[in-house]
């Protein structure tokens, strides 16, 4: 299979990393769903930041924090051009995908659950998604209550649609499953939820990277990002969400850049989206996002997604040649992940014969041990695709995997 | 298989993997613990028979990559019939070997295959799982976690 049309080599000429080599061999980075590389354009901007501009944002009188400023704040358009929100003030910036799930449930749904609501999240779900919503849980005396899936790791929407009910307060899933890379119908989902007057809340850390995203067709009412994932800098998430709900949230951090006066006699709240960014921000990472957005918009997302889908599903048909291998995941909606279990090789061995190759696998739970055990497995290797893999990568893949089994039998 | 790969899987490591020893249930057994491995959620228990101060009988089982099963199965062939007290030294000697990849000088046990370990410190828990899972029961902790 030939895959064309896309740019392949002027995308991999722009991440530096892939020139070094891993035990003596060529780096085949097929871990993206864990953090992508990032292309030199950002780690210019990040560095042109720090040494031509480098300030704190935001009241700042002087030249250098006026143009910080301007880039934090251009940033946030460009985040909200990426999820076509409506506004940029509903995009909210965070330190990571986790805390834009926290917020929601610490600034949302507690002060609004009560014993007896429910909050529906997919078995699917990272532990970002699920345990934030047990902390929430046992402070209100709601519960949370897990969504089953099938053998080929859809969401049972049968199943979901028999436990939606006046209780259900919070629907919270995963958009692209981190393990096994499912893509749910989120705008269904949605839908659903709302039909019973619930809000849902959906986990974009997997989406980001690999597919267009458009909340307002969605009709998400919060939306989260792990920025890291989208080849930006680390420590940088974003939390988009409906203005009217934004609004009436009390702040989840106090401290400074998110007030409006502060006396003892009384302290009133900055408007969104500064209410919930107390302190100094990310400010580097921000601006390095900015810059991460418009490379990947400008590689075109469909086209993205089309070209990651053809290697991940070369690689199970490859892998699956192989034989003794299992791809764990099989849904008819998937992304560029692929998540896999051998006969005789436990994922450790596999990701420790794979990094002898020059491939970085990830092995484990992959933070959803959950869904582990749904499948009833320990763990999975998982290979998860980005826009500067190509088909070396895939054959580096099975290559190591053929080692794997000489050893293993 | 390059040289690395060969000093982690030693021949010895994949003969106990693939045919570990004292796996199984200890029904009459008097002392247990289960570990667990959150970093790759592996999980294994150790049961023990222990008379007089001394081991008698020694089963493991659970699941997990072959340097975990293949440590567990040495670990039962080297304490089993021992004292406590000569558990423990084992015990801190494996963890010397793998650690610190520092062997006995005298040490021709199949134990010393485990010392390719050392240079994958990323799996450094995998070997030592069943080794704090059996000082927990030795030591009457019922669970014990790698973390």
């Amino acid at each position: 299979m030939k895959i064309a049309a896309f740019p392949i080599q002027t995308v991999q000429d722009q991440f530096p990393i892939l020139d070094r080599t891993v035990r003596g061999r060529r780096l085949a980075y097929l871990d993206n769903a864990a953090t992508s590389q990032k292309p030199i354009r950002v780690l210019e901007k990040v560095d042109h930041f720090y040494r031509n501009y480098n300030a704190n944002i935001h009241r700042g009188v002087h030249t250098l924090s006026q143009e910080a400023t301007k880039e934090y704040d251009d940033a946030r358009e460009t985040v909200r051009e990426f999820l076509n929100a409506g506004e940029a003030r509903q995009c909210i910036f965070t330190k990571g995908c986790t805390e834009g799930i926290n917020l929601v449930a610490q600034a949302y749904a507690r002060p609004r659950l009560k014993a007896g609501d429910e909050i529906l999240v997919s078995t699917m779900e990272h532990h970002s998604n699920i345990v934030p919503w047990q902390i929430v849980a046992e402070q209100t005396g709601a519960t949370v209550r897990p969504i089953p899936i099938t053998e080929d790791g859809e969401i049972d929407l049968d199943a979901y649609q028999a436990m939606l009910s006046e209780r259900v307060k919070v629907v919270a899933i995963v958009h692209v499953s981190n393990s096994i890379g499912t893509i749910n119908p989120v705008k269904s989902m949605v839908a659903m939820a709302h039909a019973v007057g619930a809000i849902a809340m959906v986990d974009g850390a997997q989406a980001g990277p690999h597919l267009p995203i458009d909340v307002q067709d969605v009709d998400a009412d919060f939306y989260t990002l792990s920025c890291h994932k989208i080849y930006a800098p680390t420590g940088v998430g974003v939390l988009y969400g409906k203005t009217d709900l934004l609004q009436s949230m009390p702040p989840y951090h106090g401290g400074g850049d998110m007030i409006r006066t502060v006396s003892f006699s009384g302290t009133t709240y900055a408007d969104i989206p500064s209410r919930f960014e107390a302190g100094t921000p990310n400010v580097a990472g921000v601006i390095g996002l900015g810059e991460a957005l418009k490379f990947l918009m400008g590689l075109g997302r469909s086209r993205v997604f089309e070209y990651e889908n053809k290697l991940a599903r070369l690689a199970e048909v490859k892998l699956t040649e192989l034989g003794g291998i299992r791809i764990v995941g099989n849904s008819k909606e998937k992304a560029g992940i692929v998540s896999f279990v051998m006969e005789r090789a436990h994922p450790h061995d596999i990701g420790s014969v794979l990094d002898s190759y020059g491939v970085a696998i990830r092995a484990g739970h992959h933070c959803c041990m959950p869904l582990m055990e749904r499948f009833n497995i320990p763990a999975t290797a998982r290979a998860s695709f980005a826009v500067y893999n190509d088909e070396h990568d895939v054959d580096a893949l099975v290559q190591g995997i053929r080692a794997t089994k000489e050893i293993f039998g | 298989m390059n040289s690395e790969l060969r000093d982690l899987y030693q021949d010895v490591i994949l003969s106990h993997y693939r045919q570990p020893k004292n796996w199984g249930d200890l029904p009459d057994s008097n002392a247990n613990a289960e570990g667990f491995n959150p970093l790759c959620g592996d999980r294994i228990s150790v049961f023990l028979r222990v008379k007089d101060g001394v081991l008698e009988d020694i089963r493991v089982n659970g699941c997990g990559c072959a340097i975990s099963c293949a440590s567990a199965s040495m670990m039962t062939e080297a304490v089993k019939g021992k004292s406590v007290e000569e558990a423990e030294v084992v015990f801190e000697q494996f963890h010397r070997l793998v650690i610190e990849g520092e062997a006995q000088e005298d040490d021709d046990s199949e134990l010393s295959a485990l010392a390719g370990v050392h240079e994958h410190p990323v799996r450094i828990k995998c070997a030592t799982l069943a080794w704090h899972t059996l000082r927990a029961a030795l030591r009457n902790e019922k669970q014990v976690s790698t973390e």
